[in-house]
C-alpha cells in the first residue's frame, strides 16, 4: 500500500537514526537468531557455561528427534489447520458485520456497534471455566473444535473492518447496485469484498497470527500427548516430568516460529503497508 | 414470492419489477442483521453466555471434578479473595509487571516510530524487522528467554560479566524474575506498537509542523507540542490494549518457571492472577474460586477503565 508522502514531516534520517534502528533491529532478531543457535547444538552444550553463540553441527539430528519425539508434524497440520479457519471465518464474518455497521442504516446500530467495542474489553479468562464445561460435556476436549469454534468471530475484527469500510467504500457504489437490481449477496461479492480485500488480507493475516499463536485456551482445551497445538505441544516440551533436553525443547520453537517467519519475510511488506496505513488505528 | 397475486392486468415484465421492489425493500430493511447475526451469534454463544456463566459459577462451590454439582455459597469467594494473601499477590504482582512491561515499551515504541517517520533506506526492512517479535509465540519467545536469563549458563549474566558485574539470579528475586518477564513483553510488542505509532504519525498534517517551526520552534518542542497531542488517541488506544494485555498476562510467567507448574516462581515472586486462576481452576481444582478470580479481574479493568474516564471528563471540564 502506498503511503502518502506529503503528509507528516519527514526528515532525512542522519547516522544517529541509523545506529539506533540497527540497534533495535538487532535486538529484535537476536533471541530468534539464539534459538536457531540453541537448537543445533547438544543439550549438555546449550545449558553449559558460556552458552554458545555460534551454530552448531546438531541442528538435523535435533529436528528429526523433535518430530518424532511429540509429533510436531501432527501439531504443525493441527495449528494450520485451526488457524486458517479461524482467519477464513473471522474475515468473513468481520466483513459482513463491517459493511452493516459501516454502510446501512438500521435501527439500533449505534446501540449494536457500542456492545461490539465493549466486548473487546472481556479477557478471555472469563470464558474459559464454562467453555471448559461445555467441551467436556461435549466430550470434545482434546479435539479441534474446541479451540475453533470459540474463536470463529472476534469482534476487534468487525470493529476493524467497519473503519476500513467507513472510509474506502463510497455510499454511491452500494447504491448504484442496489438501482441496477443487484440483490445484497450480489452486492456483497461484487461491490463490498472487492473493495474490503486489502484490509480483509491484513486481518487475516493478524487473526492467523494470533490464533497461530493462542496459548492459554488451547494450553487448557487440549494436551500436549493429544491432539495438540504447535504451541501446547511446546508447552508440554518445556515443562515435561522427565529431563529436559533444552536443545530439543528450542528445536520445538523454532519449529512452530519457522512457518510464521517465511510468510513474514514473503508478505512482511504487505503486512507492515496494512498497519501503517492506518488500518489498525482505533 | 406469490406471482398468482398480482392484477391480471400486468404484464409478466411489471410483475418482476414489482416482485422486485419488494423484495429490495424486505432485502434493504433486514440483510444488515442478517450480515450481523453470525457474529453475535457466535458471540452470545462463546462470549456473552459464558460471562454470565462464570458469574453464577462464582457464587457456588464447584470443583473441576464434578463441574455440575454445584452448591450455592453467595459472595463466600469473593469475601475468601479479601483475605487470602495470594490473591494480593498476585494482584501486586500483575500491577508490578504491567507497569515494568507497558510504560517503557509503549515509550521505545513511541521513540522506535519517531525514527522510522525519517526519510529511510532500508525503511521496510526496519519496519518489517520490527514486527517479527509479534510473530514468535508467548511459548517460543519465553522459552528462548528462560535460557537466555539463566543463572549459570545465560548470555544475559555473561554480558553482565563481561561489563565485570556480578551473574544475577534472574528467576529467584522478586524484581529480578519480574524484570526477566516483562523483559519478553517488552521484546514481543514494542515493535508492533511502533508501527501503530508511525501510522498515526504519517497522518499528522504537514502544515502543523511548517506553521510551528515559522514561530521558531525546535525539534523537540514540535515532538513535544505538535507530535505528542495529535497522538493522543492512538496513545490512549494502545495504553487501553496494553492495559487489557497486562492484566491478562498468562504465558510468560507459566512457562517462565520451567517444569515447576503454575505457581509463578517457588515464592510466587511472578504469580499473576491469570496464572494464580489457572491454579485455582486447573490444579487445585477449585472452579467456583477460579469464576470469583476471573470476576475479579474484569471489574478491576472496568474499574480502571471508569477512572481513565473520569480523568479524561474532569480533564475536559478543567481544561
Amino acid at each position: 500500500m502506498k503511503i502518502k508522502q506529503t503528509a507528516g514531516r519527514q526528515h532525512h534520517a542522519g547516522p544517529l537514526t541509523y545506529v539506533l534502528l540497527g540497534l533495535a533491529a538487532l535486538v529484535s532478531l537476536f533471541p530468534l537468531y539464539w534459538n536457531l543457535v540453541a537448537a543445533s547444538h547438544t543439550g549438555e552444550r546449550v545449558v553449559e557455561a558460556p552458552a554458545p553463540l555460534l551454530p552448531g553441527p546438531h541442528l538435523f539430528d535435533n529436528l528429526t528427534f523433535a518430530w518424532n519425539q511429540v509429533d510436531m508434524g501432527e501439531a504443525l497440520v493441527n495449528t494450520t489447520v485451526v488457524a486458517g479457519l479461524v482467519a477464513l471465518s473471522t474475515v468473513l464474518f468481520s466483513t459482513l458485520a463491517g459493511f452493516a455497521f459501516a454502510k446501512l442504516p438500521f435501527r439500533g446500530r449505534n446501540v449494536l456497534l457500542a456492545l461490539v467495542v465493549a466486548t473487546m474489553t472481556i479477557p478471555p479468562q472469563l470464558s474459559v471455566i464454562p467453555l471448559y464445561r461445555i467441551i467436556t460435556d461435549l466430550g470434545w476436549v482434546d479435539q479441534l473444535q474446541s479451540v475453533v469454534l470459540p474463536s470463529l468471530v472476534a469482534a476487534f475484527g468487525v470493529f476493524f473492518m467497519r473503519q476500513y469500510l467507513l472510509e474506502a467504500l463510497p455510499v454511491e457504489l452500494v447504491e448504484a447496485a442496489r438501482v441496477d437490481g443487484a440483490h445484497s449477496l450480489r452486492i456483497i461479492w461484487h461491490v463490498v469484498f472487492p473493495v474490503a480485500r486489502p484490509a480483509m488480507a491484513v486481518l487475516g493475516m493478524l487473526v492467523f497470527v494470533q490464533s497461530w499463536n493462542d496459548f492459554f485456551w488451547p494450553f487448557i482445551a487440549l494436551t500436549p500427548d493429544g491432539n495438540p497445538t504447535l504451541q501446547v505441544a511446546l508447552a508440554g516440551l518445556g515443562s515435561g516430568n522427565h529431563t529436559i533436553n533444552q536443545a530439543i525443547v528450542l528445536t520445538g520453537a523454532l519449529i512452530s516460529t519457522l512457518p510464521l517467519l517465511l510468510v513474514f519475510a514473503l508478505l512482511g511488506k504487505h503486512i507492515v503497508g496494512g498497519i501503517t496505513s492506518g488500518a489498525v488505528k482505533s | 414470492m406469490l406471482s398468482g397475486t398480482t392484477a391480471p392486468v400486468s404484464g409478466p415484465r411489471a410483475e418482476r419489477t414489482a416482485r422486485r421492489g419488494r423484495t429490495h425493500r424486505w432485502a434493504a430493511r433486514w440483510s444488515p442483521y442478517a450480515y450481523l447475526a453470525p457474529f453475535f451469534v457466535f458471540f452470545a454463544a462463546f462470549g456473552l453466555f459464558p460471562l454470565l456463566y462464570t458469574g453464577w459459577a462464582s457464587l457456588h462451590r464447584v470443583e473441576l471434578t464434578a463441574p455440575t454439582d454445584m452448591e450455592w455459597v453467595g459472595l463466600r469467594n469473593y469475601s475468601r479473595l479479601l483475605t487470602d494473601e495470594f490473591f494480593w499477590n498476585a494482584l501486586r504482582n500483575t500491577v508490578t509487571i504491567g507497569l515494568m512491561s507497558t510504560v517503557p515499551q509503549l515509550l521505545m515504541a513511541l521513540g522506535i516510530a519517531h525514527l522510522l517517520h525519517h526519510r529511510l533506506r532500508g525503511s521496510t526492512f526496519f519496519r518489517v524487522v520490527a514486527l517479527t517479535p509479534y510473530a514468535t509465540s508467548v511459548a517460543a519467545a519465553t522459552l528462548v528467554f528462560v535460557l537466555l536469563f539463566g543463572r549459570d549458563f545465560g548470555l544475559v549474566n555473561w554480558a553482565l560479566g563481561l561489563a565485570g558485574a556480578d551473574p544475577v539470579d534472574w528467576q529467584n528475586g522478586r524484581w529480578t524474575s519480574q524484570f526477566a518477564v516483562s523483559t519478553i513483553v517488552i521484546w514481543r510488542w514494542t515493535g508492533y506498537n511502533a508501527l501503530i505509532y508511525l501510522a498515526a504519525l504519517q497522518a499528522v498534517p504537514g502544515e502543523l509542523y511548517e506553521s510551528a517551526a515559522l514561530d521558531g520552534a525546535s525539534r523537540w518542542r514540535q515532538f513535544a507540542h505538535v507530535t505528542v497531542p495529535s497522538l493522543r488517541p492512538t496513545i490512549l488506544f494502545t495504553c487501553v490494549v496494553s492495559t487489557i494485555g497486562a492484566t491478562q498476562l498468562f504465558g510468560e510467567p507459566l512457562l517462565f518457571n520451567g517444569s515447576a507448574g503454575a505457581t509463578g516462581g517457588s515464592d510466587h515472586q511472578f504469580q499473576t492472577l491469570g496464572l494464580y486462576l489457572y491454579e485455582q481452576g486447573w490444579v487445585n481444582l477449585h472452579l467456583g474460586r477460579a469464576s470469583a478470580i476471573a470476576w475479579a479481574m474484569f471489574l478491576i479493568l472496568l474499574l480502571a477503565g471508569a477512572v481513565v474516564a473520569l480523568a479524561g471528563a474532569y480533564r475536559r471540564r478543567t481544561g
